[in-house]
């Protein structure tokens, strides 16, 4: 491509598929032009480590997701504003201020917002926040260290956000309940027994659950449930759950839950590409359309984008739920569905399952010993056929001793690929 | 690009590489004074079943799941060498779910570890290849 016909590439977010995006284009296009338009006013960061930032264990400088140097180096220019629309005929994206901006090829890579249900009453509560951005720690941070306040929080929401904040908050707050409708935690990645597992790790830890907790309604201070149950807080923070960001691509392209997307991060409208929380994609481990909103998946898809926006060839085929995550020093990494048949081995600090079906690996749940998970991983990725591998060796243990010889040669004795 | 192979023909089953693996990161001169509390956290690791052993340590992919779908940006690749910036490193442990080959692992220091064939310590020439009595593992180009 001649200098005059440079492309120009519009991007849509500024996090994980926004910067895979990037790095994907400059694998093949050094010289278009690429624009990220963001409504945050920071460098790239890692959205999951607001809750390490209120425990102090990273501090805003490490949090970003790339180098100082990451826009300069890849050639971009980060452009803080707020896309209002999208004009597909005209290939423009119109910002906040009316302006347009032309684009070749265009990513949206919007991500999620926090859900809140009309709940009664919201609007009474002053001190109160959702949990997503950096912007959300920060007013926590400053809700906790007001002085006249005490710091009893109750945080709505006992999944992943939910429980990373009452581990962030631990040390800065008097009192944290959790209140869920489930009667678990963590609903969406543990099943019963790694729920209740991790509870009383939690427990131990000081902080407390009301499960199967149905909110009637909210007073300044106070949470009323519908058994009558009062719960008094100071602070309340709103994790229930997650919306996909969708709504720029209302009646341009397709949109079920999330934006729909091909293995090439394609949406349905031409030359309009999508990538990460605000997506809904394939899981090869069930077979079934889903919204992955993880990271990992994120950057994937959004490099996938970039590849292809740019004029490359790449299909990012192999989405499946998976998730890493520890909480007070006890780890647990899960991945796929929990379908099939079950291998099971637990202790009282370590629970171990492995859901199969059909000769192949489809899920799995591990806490407390974690090492080599993605051999697991690899297998429901891979959909590997269980009858090819040592299957009663790698439920016992995970390892490449698992495979014949000549897979473990392909493996430790080839360029890895 | 030279890479570390294993063959597990050759292999021993001694361990001597994860000894000087873990040699090579304390950084010290005497391997005996170096290890002496006798309990040791390699970034290579031996399998071992029924007569059959090997060495697994980072195959430093070209397209590494690890560094893709870190969520801190800890880890990079560069000149073809998969590296952890420690002080980025949260120990969320999303690498360890995404190695195909078990080849990171957990540690003591608040981040994760793996092989950087020596990179930042030994240099050159990898510590467990160096190590290794039988020439199991070996260091070189292939294609």
């Amino acid at each position: 491509m001649s200098f005059s016909d440079k492309a120009k590439y519009i991007i849509i977010g500024n996090s994980a598929a926004g910067i895979g995006a990037t790095e994907g284009i400059r694998q093949v296009d050094k010289q278009g032009e690429i624009t990220i338009i963001t409504d945050e006013k920071e460098h790239t960061y890692s959205r999951p480590l607001i809750s390490y930032l209120l425990l102090g264990k990273v501090r805003q400088e490490t949090m970003k997701y790339r180098p100082d140097n990451f826009y300069k180096q890849n050639n971009c220019s980060l452009l803080h504003g707020s896309v209002t629309e999208i004009n597909p005929k005209e290939k423009q994206v119109i910002l906040a201020d009316g302006k347009p901006i032309k684009y070749d090829k265009l990513l949206v890579a919007t991500g999620s917002r926090a859900f809140v249900p009309p709940f009664e009453g919201l609007e009474t509560v002053k001190n109160k926040t959702t949990f997503m951005s950096l912007d959300d720690a920060v007013k926590l941070d400053k809700m906790l260290s007001q002085n006249q306040l005490n710091k009893r929080v109750l945080i709505v929401g006992a999944g992943l956000i939910g429980l990373k904040c009452a581990e962030g908050i631990s040390k800065s707050s008097s009192k944290i309940t959790v209140l869920d409708l489930a009667p678990q935690i963590l609903s969406s990645i543990l099943d019963e027994g790694g729920a209740k597992l991790m509870q009383k790790h939690i427990e131990d830890k000081g902080i407390e659950f009301k499960l199967s907790a149905n909110i009637g309604y909210f007073e300044e201070n106070a949470a009323v449930l519908k058994s009558g149950e009062k719960i008094d807080f100071d602070i309340l923070v709103l994790a229930v759950g997650v919306r996909p960001n969708t709504e720029l691509l209302k009646g341009i392209a397709e949109i079920e839950r999330g934006i729909v997307i091909n293995a090439k991060s394609e949406t349905t409208a031409p030359d309009i590409y999508s990538a990460g929380d605000c997506t809904q994609t394939l899981d090869v481990s069930s077979g079934q359309d889903k919204i992955m909103a993880l990271l990992p998946n994120a950057y994937m898809q959004g490099e996938c984008a970039g590849i292809n926006m740019a004029g490359g060839e790449k299909a990012f085929d192999k989405a499946i739920p998976m998730n890493a995550v520890g909480f007070f020093g006890l780890h647990v990494i899960t991945s796929g569905n929990y379908d099939g048949e079950v291998y099971s081995e637990n202790t009282d600090s370590t629970y171990k399952q492995l859901f199969y079906s059909d000769n192949k690996l489809n899920g799995y749940i591990l806490i407390g010993n974690v090492e080599k998970a993605g051999i697991y991983t690899a297998l429901i990725r891979e959909r590997t056929l269980l009858d090819s591998i040592d299957f009663e060796l790698i439920c016992e243990r995970p390892g490449l001793m698992a495979f014949t010889k000549e897979e473990r040669f392909a493996k430790l004795g080839r360029c890895a690929v | 690009m030279k890479r570390v192979y294993v063959n597990e023909k050759w292999c021993l089953g001694c361990h001597l590489c994860e000894y000087y693996c873990a040699f090579a990161e304390t950084g010290e001169k005497d391997m005996a004074r170096a290890l002496r509390d006798g309990k040791i956290k390699p970034r290579i690791n031996i399998e071992e079943k029924d007569g059959v052993s090997f060495a697994v340590s980072c195959r430093h992919c070209p397209e590494p799941l690890c560094v893709k779908g870190c969520i801190t940006g800890a880890l990079t690749i560069a000149d073809e060498v998969i590296t952890v910036d420690d002080d980025r490193c949260v120990s969320c442990y999303t690498c360890i779910l995404s190695c195909p080959f078990g080849a990171i692992s957990t540690s003591d220091d608040g981040a994760v570890q793996k092989c950087e064939l020596c990179v930042k310590t030994a240099g050159g020439m990898p510590a467990c290849v160096k190590g290794c009595p039988n020439n199991a593992i070996v260091f070189e180009e292939r294609g």
